[in-house]
């Protein structure tokens, strides 16, 4: 089944396909294209949240009042699903503590408080010499030291994705530089201003994980895109890249999506492109990986778009990661007067910040001010007139619908059938309905319902197990123990009988001495 | 200094459409037909549509309160009012005034809010209150006038309101004098007598395809119907399985025997046909909400019709089809759910 999908899959690219859904929304791109993306000038404090990618925490590796250089690492990876982070420049540890850090439950977690020296001072820089000869190994490696995850908003550990990809197989590399969601343009700017390094982190993934050839995907509506990744292929003299142009339609920049347009294939339920033989990872993140093999440079900065009705000017910057998102702002000339939505990430799917005291994060692609007449005063829900509008937008062929109903009323087993894990919360359905009702918050809150309930069910199957477990024990223990009483019974019945014996024949005696015989 | 923001669930986009634009579109689209009833069947229609909203709304705020919902957010999303229309649409222009108030009790009062109100109703609301008066009243849900082009006695607006209002008609009509059968009636009793459908044709009340001013009066539901489609109001696929399965065994029974079998723009072009397809089995609450379950239940609503103007008791038959499907839409929802992705 895998090697026909993957064969398939081989076509990735040739012919443009559909995808269920979707929405055309305005692009209110142009906004922040306008000038090339600007350097934020060094922070007085970063704060740099030791959790930036989809996982747990990291170890903090540095303690209050050490000195450190740009580039160190200041959090390690210390069990699966943590990742490295590192110091965005240098200057002296003032503490580690609960700060906001910019994550979507709102919560503080620990970061790490950096006041810069001023010096910006690099870190000794051992890059790999001549990658093309490196072994793979070494390169994935290189990936997992530089705390590399994906760029495009997910934030999924790279090394990991890289790692399950060299072992299961890969022909086709897709770069994601198709970011549908309106406002953003981090990604495109990054196309335009650093065509070389896409191409060149390209090169080195493909080595990483094997792969022939990369796809690079790209809207249709991004004009002046297509030139400068052409040009910057053309003089790689790399041949085995291909740019394509796809219809923005959103979310067709989704991981599912795209192969499916790409494809034409579905990536089966609950699995991963790599089941086709492909490995997806945004623009961003190749030139992170670019950077950090070629001039042993970790993630410690990104371009980050500053944009919306709330911003006076609104532009993209390349920022260090654990920057205050206010820094950020004030170089965009501020708020204006009515800015009353602060969101990280896109206006579909990004979340909203209660203070911009919250940090530049490895997830922030977005930094979205949206103003009282871009968001309205929030209607009231009504009840479902089942139009079925949600319906004919999911890019997953869900029912929303009928999926709210059935987490609402804790019909598990029907949500779960019903494909709640397949949902990408888009928005699509949302964004249409006419009653109003957060779909995708009913939806976020059934995912994490599911994952407890499986969790539960995962513990209480273990203490069955356990339970079960120690049953069987006492119950052999017992079974010996009256094995062992029996057996002594019986050796000391046997003894018995032997004194019965005894005694029998000393009466026989006895009596013999007085009967005579 | 740090700024505070209040936090919302994304999408952070305001809305797109409201329940209330919804159903005002759909009663926007409604307007062309109603102007048409006006020139071909005289004031009447207004009449009924006052009064049905009237009561509609009358019921609707009685019953929100009772169950203790916000009356004016509800009564704002205009469901009621366009159930009031709906149902005006479908009853003889001389209805008495109480053939509204009894309709609304049984479409708004029982239909929709015993069953949970909007959004909860199993049926739709429109046809359960018109199929009550059908069943109950048949003497008054006769009154049908004829076109006021072929009328003996056309009424005027203050006839009219006192015949509604009183059941009284000006000098010495008699109500069989002033209204008269419907085209689907004399095709019924025409094939029911023996008589050949081209005989029962030569009736002054028939146009070119269907019923004389009700073609033309299917045509403006039509031309709602399809700006609704423009508008993402409504599937396509509703009407067309509806009407496409009318046409098809239509087409078919006619061929096999025109002479007891009206032709199948007869059928598209008279009795409820059109507005049933466009507003009365496209509503959403009550029917399928699957694209392949829409498709079942406009094949459904269409079959059943032509069945019931064939074989059944009625006349026409599409708000019994209507009922009917709206029963097995659950059934027909469950069976014809989407694949999901990647599954």
């Amino acid at each position: 089944m895998r090697d026909h999908l993957v064969n398939e899959a081989r076509k990735a690219g040739e012919r443009l396909h559909h995808f269920h859904g979707g929405l055309r929304l305005r692009h209110n791109k142009k906004i922040s294209c306008t000038t090339p993306v600007e350097k934020v000038p060094l922070a007085t404090r970063y704060f740099v949240p030791l959790l930036q990618q989809t996982g747990r925490e990291a170890k903090a590796l540095v303690s209050t009042g050490q000195k450190i250089l740009k580039g160190d690492p200041i959090g390690s990876f210390a069990h699966l699903g943590s990742g490295y982070v590192h110091a965005p420049t240098s200057g002296i540890v003032t503490a580690i503590a609960r700060h906001p850090n910019s994550h979507p439950s709102g919560e503080d977690g620990a970061c790490i408080v950096i006041k810069p020296d001023g010096l910006d001072q690099w870190k000794p820089l051992q890059p790999i010499e001549n990658w093309e000869q490196a072994e793979p190994g070494l390169l994935r490696q290189k990936i997992q030291e530089s705390g590399i995850v994906g760029l495009g908003g997910a934030v999924f550990p790279t090394a990991y994705k890289v790692g399950e990809a060299s072992l299961r197989g890969i022909h086709t590399l897709i770069l994601n530089g198709s970011e549908c969601e309106p406002y953003i343009s981090c990604d495109e700017m990054l196309m335009r201003e650093q065509p070389q390094s896409i191409i060149l982190g390209a090169r080195i993934l493909q080595r990483a994980i094997g792969a022939e050839r990369t796809i690079i995907a790209i809207e249709d509506q991004m004009g002046a895109v297509h030139a400068s990744l052409s040009g910057a292929v053309e003089q790689s003299g790399a041949t085995e890249i291909d740019i394509v142009q796809v219809t923005t339609i959103y979310p067709e920049g989704g991981e599912k999506q795209l192969v499916q347009v790409l494809t034409g294939l579905e990536i089966p339920s609950g699995g991963r492109p790599t089941d086709l033989g492909l490995l997806c990872q945004n623009v961003a993140t190749a030139t992170a990986v670019a950077r950090a093999v070629v001039e042993d440079k970790p993630l410690i900065e990104r371009i980050v778009t500053v944009t919306g009705n709330g911003v006076r000017r609104p532009r993209n910057l390349m920022a260090q990661l654990g920057t205050p998102i206010a820094n950020l702002v004030d170089q965009c000339g501020g708020y204006t007067g009515d800015a009353a939505r602060l969101i990280l990430g896109g206006p579909m799917m990004g979340y909203a910040l209660s203070s911009d005291s919250n940090p530049v994060i490895k997830a922030a692609n977005c930094i979205l001010v949206l103003t009282e007449s871009d968001i309205q005063p929030p209607q009231p829900e009504m009840p479902c007139i089942r139009c079925g509008e949600c319906a004919r937008v999911c890019p997953s062929m869900l029912l929303p619908q009928q999926l709210d109903w059935s987490i609402r009323n804790d019909l598990w087993e029907e949500a779960s059938d019903l494909g709640l894990a397949d949902c990408i919360e888009c928005g699509c359905c949302d964004f249409v309905c006419p009653s109003h009702i957060p779909l995708v918050d009913w939806f976020r809150f059934g995912k994490a319902e599911l994952q407890l309930l499986a969790a539960e069910r995962e513990q209480a199957e273990a203490a069955r197990k356990r339970f079960e477990a120690r049953e069987a024990r006492l119950q052999r223990l017992e079974l010996e123990r009256k094995q062992r009483i029996a057996e002594k019974k019986r050796a000391l019945g046997s003894a018995n009988d032997k004194r019965k014996k005894i005694a029998a024949a000393v009466e026989r005696a006895r009596s013999g001495k007085g009967g005579g015989s | 200094m740090n700024r505070k923001f209040k936090t919302a669930g994304a999408p952070h986009f305001p809305p797109q459409t409201t329940v209330t634009r919804v159903m005002l579109q759909v009663l926007i689209a409604l307007i062309p037909a109603i102007a048409a009833h006006v020139w071909f069947f005289g004031p009447g229609i207004l009449f009924q549509i006052t009064l049905a909203v009237g009561f509609a709304v009358g019921f609707e705020a009685m019953m929100l309160k009772a169950r203790h919902q916000p009356v004016r957010l509800f009564l704002g999303d205009l469901s009621a009012v366009l159930t009031a229309v709906l149902f005006a649409l479908c009853i003889p222009p001389l209805a008495p005034w109480w053939i509204s108030l009894i309709g609304m009790l049984f479409a708004i009062v029982v239909a929709k809010h015993l069953y949970g109100g909007l959004g909860n109703n199993l049926f739709n609301p429109a046809m359960v209150g018109y199929v009550v008066v059908l069943i109950s009243f048949p003497q008054a849900m006769t009154a049908w006038l004829p076109p006021v082009a072929i009328a003996p006695v056309p009424l005027g607006i203050m006839d009219t309101l006192a015949a509604i209002l009183g059941g009284k008609l000006p000098g010495d009509l008699t109500w069989d004098a002033i209204t008269g059968a419907t085209p689907l009636d004399l095709i019924r009793t025409s094939v029911a007598s023996g008589e050949m459908i081209s005989e029962a044709r030569s009736s002054p009340v028939f146009g070119d395809f269907g019923g004389l001013g009700w073609e033309w009066i299917a045509n403006w539901y039509a031309v709602g119907g399809i700006w609704l489609l423009w508008r993402r109001v409504i599937g396509w696929h509703v009407p067309v399985t509806m009407i496409g399965s009318v046409l098809l065994l239509g087409l078919i029974a006619w061929l096999t025997d025109p002479g007891s079998n009206p032709s199948p723009l007869q059928h598209v072009f008279s009795g409820a046909l059109m507005i049933g397809a466009f507003f009365i089995a496209t509503d959403p609450v009550s029917g399928c909400a699957s694209t392949r379950g829409r498709l079942i239940f406009g094949a459904g609503v269409g079959i059943i019709t032509l069945v019931i103007r064939r074989w059944g008791g009625y006349p026409d038959g599409v708000a019994f089809a209507v009922l009917l499907m709206n029963m097995a839409a659950p059934l027909i929802d469950r069976y014809t759910r989407p694949r999901i992705f990647g599954r």
